[in-house]
């Protein structure tokens, strides 16, 4: 792969230099040179314009609003005065896509170990076949299930946990419910697998053969050779694919927004019904919204496009540098 | 996709101890559990899909819209909806694909290692995170807020073009990338202008591969309800014009039906829900013949 990549840029560095002599100055030439170089810039237009029409609609329901937008519990922006805040939906957006994180990263990568190194290999391919339907599922889908199906049956988990780990707050209670945040993270969790574990299959597959082999070598199990050789190459990788999941987790709607119902403010007892996150709270409120409250809700949807912006510019950082010195 | 094998062979001269061959048994049995653990969602969601959306997966849910019907009513379709995400999809890939191949091609052939390219690649990959309700909420805020356009089947086809712009762009450049670079040589050294070259040898090669990356990401923005929640609203009639009026699209249908607590609506959003996994991996499937095909003959 690397030696192709190489190719490739020494080729692209050679386009680049006779670049200008290539083009002919042919009226074909010029105008698609023109084309191609226009619908790069537009992408980077269109991103720009996000970033300026949200804030140009949100300065207006921002400037309205009666309560503290960082840290009011309230999401009442269509009232007189409007009052809204995004406390209890930072609050359920960042723990219900965190918990999904834990629950899917170690499922994750024990796929991406499972396809890489102990399935027959003829196998490999339908295997990942399978695992990335998982993605082609659209959310609504898994919504609807979630909501239907899912929720009934994490009824018992619930009251389990609650049994067994309530003295811990986050999972006490007293009444541990079947719309809750936790169930909302295990559909979030089956939602961001596949991105996470195709990701690092990807960086499993490029570990270098003489690392695994000189690990046999020196008499390792299976195991040992993947904690010596594997994991550590592939560690950088594997930090950066979790973080695009919960970059994924974070922005996903229809599921969440199907499977919880809404209970006014913060509750840290996540196995109880209740709870909204940036996203849901935009699907379910859009209906009902003024022109405040749709100035409100882009606003919110702001806040989530600049934490998810950061969550993945952070991962994809990750990944580089593993590029940059392995 | 050459995995290295790591299948221990034993020899005579040494033996495994006790301690490192149970640790070794149990992490294989830990990774086989994970990937079992996987398919159990999987097989869920596709079978309750099958069973439940089975029962309404008749000639009225396909030949009758939901106008005039209630929540409580048997019958009523999904027609309006079909029709509807058909023609918001249609539109999205006559917006998106140009965008995005032409972006691939200014990336790959034009800007390859530029400061230009550099920023438009960084910005794709950024562009492939956004959550699909921003996506959303920015043509609400430019289309029907700043520009005072109405709600209409065109807002929601501009909503899903920005969710597949990026992943089209990367499927074409990768794509792109694995032309051989003779290919051109060889073009320009009988003369062909560049722009010749492109169209009609690179992309040409490219072709199938391509195609692959479309279906794929018409496949996904398929399924996207969030973002049209915003831009198309809801209806239950038929609304064959896509540039005004509310239009109905499959995944806004679910998700109305879905809200009403009545067997009924239940039973049709389950349907609706079956056509559209349907449909989806239709496309997934037909998108890996494509590139089946592909590897047989390219090569």
């Amino acid at each position: 792969m690397s030696s192709e990549t190489g190719v490739e840029t020494a080729a692209g560095a050679r386009h680049r230099a006779t670049g200008r002599r290539m083009s002919t100055g042919r009226a074909g030439d010029k105008i698609f040179v023109s084309a191609a170089r226009g619908s790069g810039i537009l992408v980077l237009a269109i991103m720009a314009a996000i970033a300026i029409f949200l804030v140009w609609k949100a300065v207006p329901a921002l400037q309205d609003n009666d309560a503290n937008f960082l840290t009011s519990e309230d999401w009442n922006p269509n009232a007189t005065p409007p009052k809204f805040g995004i406390a209890q939906l930072a609050f359920g957006t960042v723990v219900s896509s965190l918990l999904a994180l834990i629950i899917a990263t170690p499922v994750a990568i024990g796929i991406a170990l499972f396809i890489a190194f102990y399935s027959p290999r003829r196998l490999a391919s339908p295997l990942g076949y399978v695992v990335d339907l998982l993605a082609a599922v659209p959310s609504i889908v898994y919504g609807l299930w979630g909501l239907l199906l899912l929720a009934g049956n994490m009824e018992g988990v619930s009251k389990f946990l609650n049994t067994v780990l309530g003295w811990i707050p986050l999972f006490g209670g007293d009444s541990p419910g079947r719309n809750s945040i936790f169930t909302a993270s295990v559909v979030l969790a089956i939602m961001i697998l596949p991105i996470i574990s195709s990701l690092s299959r990807e960086v499993f597959v490029q570990v270098p053969r003489a690392n695994v082999e000189a690990a046999l070598a020196l008499g390792a199990t299976r195991w040992e050779t993947i904690r010596m050789a594997v994991l550590p190459y592939g560690r950088s990788g594997m930090i950066g694919a979790s973080m695009l999941g919960l970059g994924r987790a974070m922005g996903e709607t229809i599921a969440v927004a199907m499977v919880l119902t809404f209970v006014p403010g913060i509750n840290v007892h996540i196995l109880e019904d209740g709870g909204s996150t940036f996203a849901a709270n935009i699907a379910k409120s859009f209906g009902e919204a003024s022109t405040t409250g749709r100035g409100a809700l882009i606003a919110s949807g702001l806040v989530l496009f600049v934490i998810t912006l950061i969550v993945n510019m952070a991962a994809r950082a990750v990944v580089a540098r593993r590029k940059e010195f392995v | 996709m050459t995995s290295p094998t790591l299948t221990k062979k034993q020899t005579s001269l040494s033996s495994v101890s006790f301690g490192r061959k149970a640790k070794d048994r149990t992490v294989q049995a830990l990774v086989y559990l994970a990937f079992l653990l996987a398919l159990i969602p999987l097989v869920s969601v596709l079978w309750t899909v099958v069973k439940n959306g089975a029962g309404r997966f008749d000639g009225v849910f396909f030949g009758h819209s939901m106008n005039g019907v209630a929540g409580k009513d048997a019958g009523g379709g999904a027609y309006h909806a079909i029709l509807g995400t058909l023609e918001q999809v249609l539109i999205t890939t006559a917006i998106a694909v140009p965008i995005a191949v032409l972006t691939a091609v200014y990336l790959v052939e034009y800007g390859a290692g530029g400061r230009l390219a550099r920023v438009i690649s960084f910005f794709v990959d950024v562009m492939t995170g956004i959550p699909s309700i921003v996506a959303g909420l920015f043509v609400l805020a430019l289309w029907l807020l700043a520009l005072g356009f109405s709600f209409s089947g065109f807002a929601g086809a501009l909503a899903l073009t920005i969710l597949m712009i990026p992943t089209v762009v990367r499927a074409t450049e990768e794509m792109l990338k694995l032309v051989p670079n003779d290919l051109r040589e060889a073009s320009y050294a009988l003369g062909v202008p560049r722009w010749r070259t492109i169209c009609f040898v690179v992309l040409p090669t490219a072709l199938p591969g391509i195609i692959t990356g479309i279906m794929l990401a018409v496949a996904r923005v398929m399924g996207e309800t969030a973002p049209l929640l915003l831009t198309i609203f809801v209806t239950k009639a038929i609304n064959t014009n896509p540039f005004a009026e509310p239009q109905a699209s499959l995944p806004t249908f679910i998700w109305d039906q879905a809200a009403d607590p009545n067997q009924n609506s239940i039973d049709r959003a389950w349907a609706g829900a079956l056509v559209l996994i349907l449909i989806i991996m239709l496309l997934n499937l037909a998108a890996r013949f494509v590139a089946r095909r592909f590897k047989a003959t390219g090569r």
